[in-house]
């Protein structure tokens, strides 16, 4: 943005005529909903050098600042409140400009602007014919940036299309635009150039057509007449049509580099001038048929060429589909609940702390938390899991994610930029612009590769000028044309980014967030996967597993009196149980005199009855015969779960068992991995016990068990360096260093939380199947990125030299430029269209 | 040989040698980033047919700022990588993006458009 005006705060200020520059300003400031927030605010405010004053107030949601215009600028203090992590109260609008047409207007529109009180930044484009103005709505409004505006002799377009919305929202993609300008233009360029070209085909080959032959015969002065007319139709081709590549050429000249159309431009000129001196000196040709004229290589190539680039803008904006889709999302309105009423607001205007309503289905505005009300909600369009989550009080909803059946209420815990799908689109963004690995040869390759082609297609002309058959000039001028165009550097350039962008992309509809090229093409070279397995494996947290009741006891009973005692503890071995019990609809009552036995487990009082549940200990201290139960319970043990007796009025009642329970899929996932000849390693914190009995359940052989959570990065190392690739999913808190450590760290994602730092790809579904998806999706790109470079290599490798005429001494075949134009044209075409393929990857859902 | 062919051959070997000289053997010292205030260093690039200053040269441990405009449409140029920061950013046509980027060690960094079209170079101090 402007950062220049910020330099000019370093002139002192002028004492004597400081009064003058004082100012005071009320900027509306969001996102303050703690009472120590006003205080943060405050301070970040005075910590700027010319502030005098700053007070703000929460209830209004405002602040009141006394600064020196001097040496601060709105600008400033706007940007020490988001530093902060607040949002100041800056809208934006767009304005349409009337005649800005010159590179000259956008800056003295954008200098203009910059200098008008509370205006923050200003871009304008002369694509749009519209600038985009930052402002403080408290300093300035519309009619004072017309005013601005039109003090430099400027109009502005009166259309009512200035919206006000605040900054931070996503702007409807100029992108796009942009890009649709581009093709409509090109289209526009190619069907000029091709309704040329057919009178130009015809006329130009007057011997091969009947008629034509007799009309205008070889050397005479109706074909002369002819011949010039058509050069004088095919020269606004030229300008026109195939303007991109002389301008292209001539930018590409300046910093001494070459580029397509460099090739391309060099080619129809020199097909062009031969033309013109044919026509108008047919003398300075020893021969009548040398004195042929190529209007139709030019207007042709100018054609296909311009066709080719107009296709691949098209398809190439289809690659970022994904993108596309994961913008849609979001949702435009909000139905809040303010003051007691429901009103519908823009989703900017949504704060953290809002009570939004939600009903059947309603879009979800944003991140927050159900506080009333229960639902199904469909969250495949951000997890990639079809089918639909049920919501109930205090579980995280997602934003962009689609309410189904019931009707409830949430609190906004993350809006804006905040939210999980904003993030997903920004990491989506930087991994699409990322560069992997393979890209980096071909970056080489490509540097050297237009001159090459250059020096080749001199080389050509020079070699079929001395050895060729005659006519040699004509052949050799043939030939120097076909090398030019026939090389394709686009196809290079297209083959890896275009891939990525697909395969990134696919990746995200998936639930899978790929950080970069670099992970993308590591995964594909795992041989060796580590898993942790709390929050991976399993679910992370326990659920009630086993009931085993004593003789003449029924099952509800013990979970009866054991989820009733349970109710009023926070450990998580109760809640399970608690869960467990009303999952099988079982009642609950009062419990009285509840009682931790720290270390042994908890006793109480319910219906009368004296129960205790806990441990063996517990229970022999109390005196309990608990030994026709020690069998059962040594069983649960060694299955990994955690079981307890539970007693009343001394006697053993029976036993609840809990275990941390493996997710659904972990099992077919592991599986799949195995089947892939990957190696599968759990590690753990846990017991050997425990691990190995989940390891058994899931298929895992080799297990790392009692490992320290700092010695986790060591044992990724440890495996490094028996020479595998490893890969290494977790949860990515406990986990990070070692996801730091891994080749390809994958983290499990929860809910909103995909903004996972140590990771290089996050999946968002929680589901182990989702590190197979990752692999595949990365294995499908991979190989259509080797298809790419090795079809743009090959095409490239085959095509010039056929097009220097190498087959000709041996088979007497030449390339016509026409060939040459359509091939260049249709093979970057079909790099992008071969990325494109990729959108129908589909991700396996089960084992098979 | 006759004298058409001997002017052809000379010809053509001195436009292959003028093709090497003008497109490889350049070199540019390049521009030295502007320190403001804030301990940034500044530099300001045009994006139009290549970088304009393609070479950047700045100190390391200190924060670079590179300001880039892309006043052209060509498709490449609308993204730039910094393939060693793992940074990149989208370029709208006339649009100002900054770029910010911290270099900890000295060396050559070199930035390009995603096809590699147009390459400029971080010179690390």
């Amino acid at each position: 943005m402007n950062d220049m005006s910020m330099t000019k705060a370093d002139t002192p200020p002028d004492r004597s005529r400081r009064h003058d520059r004082d100012a005071q300003i009320e900027l509306r400031i969001g996102g303050m909903h703690c009472p120590h927030c006003p205080a943060n605010v405050e301070e970040a405010l005075r910590g700027i050098q010319g502030v005098s004053h700053a007070h703000v107030n929460l209830a209004n949601g405002s602040a009141h600042i006394g600064y020196d215009t001097s040496r601060v600028k709105v600008l400033d203090l706007i940007k020490a409140i988001r530093v902060a992590g607040y949002t100041a109260g800056a809208a934006s609008m767009r304005v349409g400009i009337k005649n800005m047409h010159c590179s000259s207007c956008v800056i003295r529109i954008e200098l203009a602007l910059q200098t008008t009180p509370g205006v923050i930044a200003a871009r304008a484009s002369s694509l749009t014919n519209a600038v985009d103005i930052e402002y403080v709505p408290e300093k300035t409004d519309f009619s004072a940036i017309r005013a601005a505006i039109e003090s430099i002799g400027y109009h502005v377009v009166e259309d009512g299309k200035q919206t006000e919305t605040p900054v931070d929202s996503e702007p409807a993609d100029p992108e796009e635009e942009a890009r649709q300008a581009e093709y409509g233009l090109l289209m526009r360029k190619f069907w000029f150039a091709a309704a040329v070209s057919v009178p130009v085909m015809l006329l130009s080959y007057p011997d091969l057509i009947p008629g034509l032959r007799e009309w205008m015969p070889m050397g005479s002065s109706t074909r002369r007449i002819v011949w010039s007319l058509l050069g004088v139709l095919s020269l606004p081709v030229l300008v026109w049509s195939g303007s991109q590549f002389f301008i292209g050429m001539w930018d590409g000249l300046k910093h001494r580099s070459a580029n397509m159309h460099t090739l391309i431009a060099i080619g129809i000129s020199a097909a062009y001038l031969y033309s013109v001196v044919a026509v108008a000196f047919p003398g300075l040709f020893p021969r009548m048929e040398l004195a042929e004229v190529f209007w139709d290589v030019t207007t042709v190539v100018v054609a296909l060429v311009v066709l080719g680039l107009a296709l691949e803008i098209k398809a190439k904006g289809r690659t970022s589909e994904a993108i596309k889709k994961l913008i849609g999302l979001q949702a435009k309105t909000a139905r809040v609940l303010r003051d007691g009423r429901e009103i519908d607001l823009p989703v900017e205007e949504v704060v953290v702390g809002d009570t939004l309503v939600i009903r059947p289905g309603d879009k979800i505005p944003v991140d927050g938390t159900v506080t009333q009300g229960a639902s199904a909600v469909d969250e495949s369009m951000i997890t990639g899991e079809s089918m639909p989550i049920e919501k109930h009080v205090d579980d995280e909803v997602i934003g962009g994610t689609l309410n189904k059946t019931g009707s409830f209420k949430f609190k906004a815990t993350k809006v804006g930029k905040d939210t999980a799908l904003a993030n997903i689109i920004r990491m989506v963004k930087d991994a699409q612009g990322s560069k992997a690995p393979i890209q980096r040869v071909v970056d080489t390759v490509s540097g050297y590769f237009v001159p090459a082609v250059m020096i080749l297609a001199v080389l050509a002309f020079v070699a079929w000028y001395l050895f060729g058959p005659e006519p040699r000039f004509i052949y050799a001028t043939i030939v120097l044309v076909t090398t030019l165009i026939i090389a394709c550097p686009c196809a290079l350039g297209l083959a890896t980014p275009t891939s990525l962008t697909v395969g990134i992309g696919k990746g995200a509809e998936n639930g899978i967030l790929i950080r970069s090229g670099d992970a993308l093409q590591s995964a594909e070279k795992l041989d060796s996967i580590i898993l942790d397995k709390t929050g991976t494996i399993t679910r992370g947290e326990p659920s009630l597993t086993d009931v085993v009741t004593a003789k003449d006891v029924d099952e509800a009973t013990v979970l009866r009196l054991a989820a009733s005692l349970e109710r009023g503890s926070e450990h998580p071995l109760g809640e399970a149980i608690v869960k467990g019990a009303d999952a099988r609809k079982i009642p609950l009552v009062e419990a009285k005199d509840f009682a931790a036995i720290p270390g042994h487990g908890v006793g109480g009082r319910i219906d009368d009855r004296a129960v205790l549940l806990g441990n063996a200990k517990l229970m022999r201290d109390r005196g309990i015969a608990i030994d026709p139960l020690v069998a059962d319970w040594e069983r649960l043990a060694t299955e990994g779960k955690t079981p307890m007796y539970i007693a009343a009025d001394g006697k053993p009642l029976g036993l609840v068992a809990v275990a941390d329970t493996v997710k659904p899929d972990s099992k077919a996932a592991i599986e799949v991995l195995k089947r892939l000849g990957i190696e599968v390693v759990m590690l753990t914190g846990d017991n050997e016990r425990t691990a190995k009995a989940i390891a058994q359940h899931v298929g895992i052989e080799r297990v790392l068990a009692e490992v320290l959570p700092n010695d986790k990065a060591h044992e990724v190392q440890k495996l490094q360096l028996e020479g595998k690739t490893v890969g290494m999913v977790g949860d990515g808190i406990n986990d990070a260093p070692a996801l730091a450590q891994a080749d390809v760290g994958f983290a499990i994602g929860t809910g909103t939380d995909v903004a996972i730092e140590a990771s290089d790809v996050t999946l968002i579904k929680g589901s182990l199947m989702g590190v197979v998806t990752a692999i595949e999706i990365s294995k499908a790109t991979m190989r259509n990125v080797r298809q790419n470079l090795i079809g743009a290599f090959g095409y490239n490798v085959l095509g010039i030299p056929v097009a220097m005429g190498v087959l000709y001494p041996l088979f007497g075949l030449l390339l016509s430029p026409l060939i040459a134009a359509a091939a260049m044209a249709f093979s970057s075409v079909t790099v992008v269209t071969n990325a494109n393929r990729l959108r129908f990857f589909e991700p396996r859902r089960k084992a098979s | 040989m006759t004298a058409d062919r001997w002017l052809v051959l000379f010809f053509g070997l001195g436009l292959v040698a003028f093709i090497v000289w003008f497109f490889w053997l350049k070199r540019s010292t390049g521009v030295r980033a502007a320190e403001v205030s804030g301990g940034y260093q500044e530099a300001m690039i045009l994006v139009k047919g290549g970088y304009t200053p393609d070479t950047i040269v700045v100190r390391r441990g200190k924060p670079v700022r590179l300001n880039f405009r892309r006043e052209e449409t060509a498709s490449c140029s609308d993204k730039v990588i910094f393939a060693d920061f793992n940074k990149n950013a989208e370029l709208p046509t006339g649009e100002t993006v900054t770029i910010e980027l911290l270099p900890k060690e000295p060396g050559e960094f070199p930035f390009a458009c995603p096809m590699g079209m147009f390459r400029g170079r971080l010179v690390v101090e």
